[in-house]
Parts: C-alpha cells; sequence; structure tokens
C-alpha cells in the first residue's frame, strides 16, 4: 500500500446536485441509500489501474474529495484546494442554475491555486483564465432520470458550454442507476480515460520526472561509467 | 369618472409592485434554481403585489389622495383578493407540492389531487378552530361575513409579527454590537485546520486499505476455483482472518468523518468570528455598532413598555404622533397648526414603518430561505413564506391602526369591521415579551458555550 502513489481529484458542484452519490457510485459501483448534506470534505478512493491492459499497468489510488457545496461554508473551503490534481465539476441536469454556478466554481478553485486574478474577484467570469488551466477537468451531469421531463432540444444545446471552454470531456448520467457507468459503457470509458489523463499529467510528462523511477537509474550511470574510466586509466 | 382615474391609478401601482415582486423572486430567492412550476413565480409576486397596495391604500388615506369611496372599494377588493390568497389558493399549492415531493405517493395526477384536497380540507378545519379561544366576533356563526376569516388571519400574523420582532430586537444588538465578539488570532483557525487535515489524512489510509482489502478479497474469489464442502469452507475462513477486518475499518472511518464535520464546522466559525473582527474596524461597521447600542437602549424600553401594559392591563388611546404634539404644545409652548403637522408626520411615521417592515420581513426571508432550501424543497419553502409574508403585512395594518390619529384610523376600522383591537395589541405584547425573553435565553446560552470550544 505504502508503493501505491496517489492523486488528488476535487469534486465540485452546488448543493444538492448530487456529487456524494456520485463519489459513492464510482468508488462502490452501487448507488447511495441515504445521502445527507455534506458538511466540509467527504473522501474515498478508489483503485484505479493505469494503462490496463498494458505491460505498463500500474495500479493507483485515486482519492476523491468531495467538497460540501453549501454557500455559507465558502470561507474555509479553500484548505481543501491544494494541491490538486484533477476536478470533475457536478451539475444538476435539471437545474440550469447549478450549471452556470460551475463557473464561480472553477474560478474559485483556480484563484486559490494562484493562477488567477486576486482575491475579490471570484465571481467574475472570464475564459482568458481557464485557457492556461493544465489541470484535466471533467463535467459530469447528474439527475438525468428527472431530466427526461425537459425537452431533447433544450438538454442538447446547453450540452456544456463550459466544457467546451475549458476542453473538458462530458457525461450525463443518473447516480441511482448502476447501468450509467456500467463497464464498457461510453460513460465508463470517458472516466477512466479522463483518470489516465489525470496519471499521466501527475506521474508520467516530462515536467515531472523526479518522480518516476528512470532519471535515479541515469544519474548512475554517468558515475558508473567515470569509475570504469578511472579504473581502466 | 374620478372613480375610472383612481382605477387606473391603482392598477397601475399593483403592476409595478407585481414586477417588484417577480424580479425579487427570479434574482434574490431563486437565485441558485431554475424555475419548473410557473404558477410559484405567480402566486408568490401576486401576494407581494396585494400586501404592498394595502399599504399604499393607508397612505394615500394620511395624504387624502384619490377619492374617498373609490378609496374604500379598493380596500375591499385587495383585502377579499388577498383572504382569497391566504386562505384558498396558497395554502392549496402548498398541499399540492408537499405531497408531490413525498416519494411514496404514486405519479398519478389524479391521486395527487385527491390527497392536496383531502389536505388543504384539513387545513381549513384547523384554521377555523383557531378562532375558539380567541375573542373573534361569532355570535352570529356567519360563513361569509369578513371579520371570522381576518381574526382568524389577524392571529397568527399577529402572532408572527410578535416572534420576528421579539427576535429581532435581541439579536441585533448581539450581533452588531462589538462587545459580543470574541477575539480570533491566525494561529488559532491554522491549529484547527491542521487538525481537519490530519483527520482527513486518516480517513483516507482507512478507506485506502479498506479498498485494498476489498481488491484482494475480489481476486481471491476470481482465481479460486469453487472448492467445495468442508476443504472450500476451511479455506474460506483462514483467508478471511488474514485479511483486514473491515467492519471495523469502517467504523472507525465512520468515527474519523464525523470527528472531521466537527472541525470543520469549528473552522467556519472561527473564520466568521475573524470577518466580524475586520468588519468592525471598517467605518459601516463602527456605524452600526453605534446603532446597535441605539437599539439596545430601544429593545430595553419596549420589553419594559410590554410588560407595564400587560401589568397594568393598560391600552394606549392616543397615537405617538397625536401624544408628541400635545407634549409639544404643552410643555414646549411651541405654537403650531395641529391638523397640518399631523397629517405630515404621520404620514413619515407610518412610511417608515411601512417600508422598514418590508424591507426587513423580504431580507429575513431571503436569509431563511438560503438556510433551508434545498433542490426539492425550494417550491414549498417560497409558498410557505409568501403565506408567512400576507399574514405578516395584512397583521400589520390591523396594527398599525394604533400608530395613526384617529381621523385616519375610520378606513381600517370600517374596512376590517367589527374587530377587538384592543386584543390583537395585547396578544402582541404578551407575544412579544415572551419571545424576547426566550431570544435573551438562547442568546446567553449559546454564548457561553462557544468559548469552551475553543480551548480545546
Amino acid at each position: 500500500m505504502a508503493a501505491t502513489d496517489k492523486v488528488r481529484i476535487l469534486v465540485v458542484g452546488d448543493s444538492g446536485v448530487g456529487k456524494t452519490s456520485l463519489v459513492h457510485m464510482i468508488c462502490h459501483n452501487e448507488p447511495m441509500l441515504n445521502p445527507s448534506w455534506t458538511i466540509g470534505c467527504s473522501v474515498d478512493v478508489k483503485l484505479h489501474d493505469y494503462k490496463a491492459g498494458t505491460p505498463a499497468e500500474k495500479t493507483y489510488f485515486i482519492e476523491l474529495w468531495d467538497i460540501g457545496g453549501s454557500s455559507s461554508h465558502k470561507n474555509s473551503r479553500s484548505i481543501f484546494y491544494s494541491p490538486v490534481n484533477g476536478i470533475i465539476l457536478v451539475h444538476d441536469l435539471s437545474n440550469r442554475k447549478s450549471h452556470q454556478n460551475l463557473r464561480k466554481w472553477l474560478a474559485e478553485i483556480l484563484n486559490k491555486e494562484g493562477k488567477g486574478i486576486e482575491n475579490g474577484y471570484y465571481d467574475d467570469y472570464d475564459p482568458e483564465q481557464f485557457a492556461g488551466n493544465q489541470i484535466p477537468i471533467l463535467v459530469i451531469g447528474t439527475k438525468a432520470d428527472l431530466a427526461e421531463t425537459v425537452k431533447k432540444e433544450t438538454l442538447l444545446s446547453r450540452m456544456s458550454s463550459i466544457a467546451e471552454e475549458c476542453c473538458a470531456d462530458e457525461i450525463n448520467l443518473a447516480c441511482n442507476q448502476v447501468k450509467y457507468l456500467a463497464p464498457g459503457s461510453s460513460n465508463a470509458v470517458r472516466l477512466s480515460r479522463f483518470f489516465d489523463k489525470v496519471l499521466e499529467r501527475r506521474y508520467h510528462s516530462s515536467n515531472n520526472l523526479q518522480t518516476s523511477q528512470s532519471p535515479v537509474v541515469d544519474r548512475r550511470r554517468p558515475a558508473m561509467h567515470y569509475s570504469k574510466s578511472s579504473h581502466v586509466d | 369618472m374620478s372613480f375610472l382615474v383612481d382605477s387606473c391609478v391603482m392598477f397601475f401601482s399593483q403592476i409595478i409592485f407585481f414586477a417588484g415582486g417577480w424580479v425579487f423572486f427570479l434574482k434574490q430567492l431563486f437565485r441558485d434554481y431554475e424555475v419548473h412550476h410557473f404558477v410559484v413565480l405567480l402566486c408568490f409576486s401576486v401576494t407581494f403585489a396585494l400586501s404592498c397596495a394595502m399599504f399604499e391604500l393607508i397612505i394615500f388615506e394620511i395624504l387624502g389622495v384619490l377619492d374617498a369611496s373609490s378609496r374604500k372599494f379598493h380596500w375591499y377588493v385587495g383585502l377579499y383578493a388577498m383572504l382569497l390568497f391566504l386562505i384558498i389558493v396558497l395554502p392549496y399549492y402548498i398541499a399540492y407540492f408537499v405531497v408531490s415531493n413525498v416519494q411514496f405517493v404514486s405519479q398519478k395526477k389524479h391521486i395527487r389531487i385527491g390527497l392536496t384536497t383531502i389536505a388543504w380540507l384539513i387545513y381549513l378545519y384547523f384554521f377555523w378552530k383557531i378562532g375558539d379561544p380567541f375573542p373573534i366576533h361569532s355570535v352570529k356563526y356567519d360563513y361569509i361575513s369578513i371579520e371570522q376569516y381576518i381574526g382568524r388571519v389577524g392571529v397568527i400574523g399577529v402572532t408572527l409579527m410578535a416572534v420576528l420582532s421579539g427576535f429581532g430586537a435581541v439579536n441585533y444588538p448581539y450581533t452588531s454590537m462589538f462587545y459580543f465578539i470574541r477575539p480570533v488570532s491566525d494561529a488559532d483557525i491554522q491549529m484547527v485546520e491542521r487538525r481537519l487535515m490530519q483527520t482527513i489524512d486518516m480517513i483516507l489510509m482507512k478507506k485506502k486499505r479498506i479498498a485494498v482489502a476489498k481488491r484482494e478479497a475480489m481476486q481471491r474469489t476470481n482465481t479460486g476455483e469453487s472448492r467445495s464442502g468442508i476443504w472450500g469452507l476451511v479455506k474460506s475462513f483462514a483467508s478471511a482472518g488474514s485479511g483486514e477486518n473491515l467492519g471495523q475499518l469502517r467504523q472507525e472511518a465512520d468515527a474519523l468523518e464525523e470527528l472531521s464535520r466537527q472541525l470543520f464546522l469549528e473552522t467556519v466559525d472561527l473564520h466568521n468570528t475573524q470577518e466580524r473582527m475586520e468588519y468592525s474596524k471598517t467605518f459601516k461597521g463602527k456605524y452600526f455598532n453605534f446603532l446597535g447600542y441605539f437599539f439596545s437602549v430601544y429593545c430595553c424600553c419596549k420589553i419594559c413598555l410590554a410588560t407595564i401594559n400587560i401589568v397594568f392591563d393598560r391600552v394606549g388611546k392616543t397615537d405617538p404622533v397625536t401624544r408628541g404634539i400635545e407634549i409639544a404644545v404643552k410643555y414646549f409652548g411651541i405654537q403650531f397648526d395641529v391638523k397640518f403637522f399631523s397629517q405630515h408626520i404621520s404620514f413619515f411615521l407610518v412610511g417608515i414603518i411601512v417600508v422598514t417592515s418590508i424591507r426587513g420581513l423580504l431580507i429575513t426571508l431571503t436569509k431563511f430561505f438560503y438556510a433551508i432550501a434545498s433542490n426539492k424543497s425550494s417550491n414549498v419553502i417560497v409558498l410557505a413564506l409568501a403565506q408567512i409574508m400576507g399574514m405578516y403585512f395584512v397583521s400589520s395594518v390591523l396594527l398599525m391602526r394604533m400608530n395613526m390619529p384617529s381621523e385616519y384610523r375610520s378606513i381600517i376600522t370600517d374596512v376590517l369591521g367589527d374587530l377587538q383591537f384592543n386584543f390583537y395589541h395585547r396578544w402582541f405584547d404578551v407575544i412579544f415579551l415572551v419571545s424576547a425573553l426566550s431570544s435573551i435565553c438562547f442568546l446567553y446560552i449559546a454564548h457561553k458555550q462557544a468559548p469552551e470550544k475553543n480551548i480545546t
């Protein structure tokens, strides 16, 4: 267990959209029976196989930090925001306002990371600050069963303006039915791809060589080379 | 002809109030929710428009605007419409949305409407029964007379007003005066935050162990063939014993999660106190602090006055305006035209009361709504708030009669009929006293408990 690395993914969204049920379904593959309002942050872990099926397969811990969306707790949420390796934005398909508020959530997190404008401008929406963002984002719409009463056209037309802006992937599901995330379904494939993207950016990109095994070997080789040459001499 | 003009004026102003209620609903109350049922928005705006129209008529009464007979007509129209909403329309829709939210009710339309009608009839029965212990004019037992319904609405509304005033009178000095703020330093907050993060790390560790154990158990059941009989049973016992004790881990994780929630709430509390401290250094904060001292004195006066009224069974006969003018004339010898000034001063007084009570109620409703509303219950809560708002405004019209000189009281007395107004004032005093004293107790206990949390 100590040898398994981990990444931290934040799950944020308005109060009542279904983040806790979503996290429970992702980690345990069963719907949650009695979700109650999240106070503070509730965490859960999932074991994910990076590059499953290939020789480079490696198991990682994915920590899902589900942050309570109540607006009266806004001033204390910031300690959960760093470090963050991935963001899942959750909105309610039957409530359009929760989708519009996702921008505020993203701004809140990115400002805390120090990549945006200074404090006091959380509510201003500036697409520029999302452009330079390196953190992978996934947008999930919940309560798809309730939203079927909404007309199909409106559902498709508001298919994530925010997902386009952040170059994020998008999933629509209902957290009380496991079929939406059944293995092999397109939703499950997208989720798995998102986790792979997060892991890749954290552990396998060219900036992060210190955490992987290869540079240790590289540094050792020249030393051996010198000692060999000195020995010969 | 003048009646037509007056009606146009009233109609036009009601449209403005309706638009105001609409905008308030969409921009403030339903800030985070999408409006699925248009009827909720409509009911709220209409109730708001009718309440404001009633206040407007009082002000017109004082200023002498519009024709007296048309004023009376519009009073009757407004009052009947308001009663229709408060007794029939709003409770019906509240019952409908409550029934729709309950999960085990089938979603067919006629079952829902049937249950709603039953609930509504039960509500009507209890509404009628409320009037029994109170001296509401019931000799005739006339179902059509307006006094029966206004009397009952008045009782509920006056109780609400008194509870809100009592609590507000005590709470406002408490929150705005800095005498009550406890100092909080950055180090305190960091300490609690560190404990919170440590707790979350421990939760993560436990959950990781659970996840690994579950995966190992699954791999074992996948690779292990179905060993039949006793040998398989023995093997499964042995392998389970070596793994983690999942149940115990889960229990520990649950306990740690509870602890993390408590710690988070402490952090929120400390952050709020720190914000209040920073606010107290600003100019606005100092201004409200000053006002807080005034209000605490005013609140003590009101409590004493209420006690005296109850103990000595005294009901004020004259309103503050006339009494003020009498004092000014008698003791200070200032001679001025009583009639002219009494009209203007009572206009200002009533105007201020109306504006502050509307504003105060809307702010309180908004705060209340944000605190308790969720996606499912937002419709029910907003309609309940509209009902409370309607009853509140009807009873403030009732009680306002006390604050006006006698020549303007006649319209209220005429329209509202034969109500025992003195009873309502006495009832207001009693409930105000009870509410203020109990809020003092609650705030005292809450204030005493909080420092102990900071020490641990």
